[in-house]
């Protein structure tokens, strides 16, 4: 485990003050927090962030984390002291919201433990000694090829998670799930694993987890919900005398008619045969018109009998208008 | 310590959206935080008929509310004024993503 140093996160001095710490940490929420910013790694940052703020501006937990820094170099292998933290409660004051965040390894290394041991002391002096407390849900994302939602499909992840052992020692527990993803599944949608999540204390029920889905970028085609969407490149003469061509659909290739008079920028639809949730999506074709390059004396010929031939002014309408 | 299994997931949608309870629940939040966040107009919920009943996206969307009230410390009004622009950027980028004008 690596050494993490909270100051250089929040970009601050070792001395600095509590004002200091609370608006770098605001400065850097804005720039960095997982729903304005578009950054992948948002979400890993804005966690950074969280807990180096949660211990900078808790005196109790700065202390403690102050005591163990010294003589530690970040990214250096670290780990705790047996017994370091003793003497130390961290009790969590109001709007604490460490029992949903998730923490680095580093974090439950030093304040885990001890938040556990909290939980179950909380239970109260002299109730029943083993309170039963529900271990953490975990939420995260997960990313499948699009194709998943067609037909159904089981994915690997590997998850790492915090966990305590028999010794009140936190260690990384890496788990290899084989994952359902249901037919007709759209992004933005959540599966729930039960008892997936932590280990609760006691007889404490497992916590559950919820992958949220997201769908990785396709070649071909964008998903907007259960929609999808397709840009079709048709030649001139195919888009103003009308043609049959083929479409990569998800059920395979379909013919379409583009109908005759079609301008670049039309939206057909071809129904049903979006994403195959229920109701069902549909499919839509964008048309975008390719001109021929005139890169010969006979493509440049043809341009010309057009323009000799055909009545046809594109600015007409800005004339009519001056 | 690596284990392999197969986990069976149910996905929160229609059939299996989740009750007010259990929705709080998996928020990480109370009932009651979630019956203010409905009355706010904040959220709604899935399913209204016969009871409430909530989904994946009101999932996320409970947790995106109480990360911008953490992380801001930010008041429900502020919140609420956060989610329309979120929503609308959401919006506008979905229709160039329509478009084909912008990778996502």
């Amino acid at each position: 485990m690596e050494f993490k140093d909270y100051y250089k996160v929040l970009g601050v001095e070792r001395g600095a003050s509590d004002e200091e710490i609370k608006k770098a940490f605001r400065r850097l929420a804005r720039k960095h927090h997982p729903d304005i910013s578009k950054a992948a790694d948002a979400s890993e940052r804005m966690q950074e962030l969280n807990e180096a703020h949660e211990v900078l501006r808790d005196k109790e937990k700065r202390a403690a984390y102050d005591r163990v820094g010294q003589g530690t170099q970040p990214g250096q292998a670290f780990q705790p002291p047996p017994g370091w933290d003793s003497g130390f409660e961290f009790s969590g004051g109001p709007g604490d919201f460490s029992d949903g965040a998730d923490h680095s390894a580093f974090f439950e290394a030093l304040f885990g433990a001890a938040r556990q041991r909290g939980a179950q002391g909380r239970a109260g002096p002299g109730a029943e000694p083993s309170r039963a407390h529900r271990g953490r849900d975990h939420h995260a994302k997960i990313v499948v090829p699009l194709e998943d939602t067609f037909s159904g499909a089981t994915r690997e992840m590997t998850l790492q998670s915090p966990e305590m052992d028999a010794a009140g020692n936190m260690t990384l527990r890496e788990r290899t799930l084989h994952v359902g993803i249901p037919k007709g599944i759209r992004a933005g949608q959540q599966i729930r694993l039960a008892g997936q999540g932590s280990v609760g204390l006691g007889d404490g029920l497992r916590g559950d987890l919820y992958l949220e889905i997201e769908f990785a970028p396709h070649a071909h085609w964008r998903v907007d919900g259960r929609d999808l969407y397709f840009t079709l490149r048709v030649a001139p003469w195919e888009a103003t005398l009308g043609a049959t061509v083929n479409v990569p659909t998800p059920d395979g290739v379909v013919e379409m008619n583009v109908p005759a008079g079609s301008q670049t920028g039309r939206k057909l639809r071809l129904r049903g045969r979006g994403i195959p949730a229920s109701p069902v999506g549909d499919f839509y074709v964008i048309l975008e018109l390719v001109l021929p390059p005139a890169d010969d004396d006979k493509a440049r010929d043809v341009y010309r009998q057009m323009a000799r031939e055909l009545a046809f002014d594109p600015r007409a309408p800005l004339e009519a208008a001056a | 310590m690596n284990t392999h299994s197969l986990a069976i997931g149910v996905c929160l949608t229609d059939e299996c959206a989740l009750e007010l309870e259990a929705f709080a629940l998996a928020c990480g939040t109370e009932a009651a935080f979630v019956r203010l966040l409905v009355d706010e107009g904040l959220l709604q919920p899935l399913v209204v008929q016969p009871a409430w009943r909530f989904g994946g996206e009101e999932l996320a969307r409970v947790r995106r509310i109480r990360r911008l009230q953490h992380d801001f410390e930010a008041n429900l009004q502020s919140v609420a004024v956060m989610l329309d622009l979120l929503d609308e950027v959401e919006r506008l980028r979905a229709t160039l993503h329509r478009a084909g004008l912008a990778a996502r």
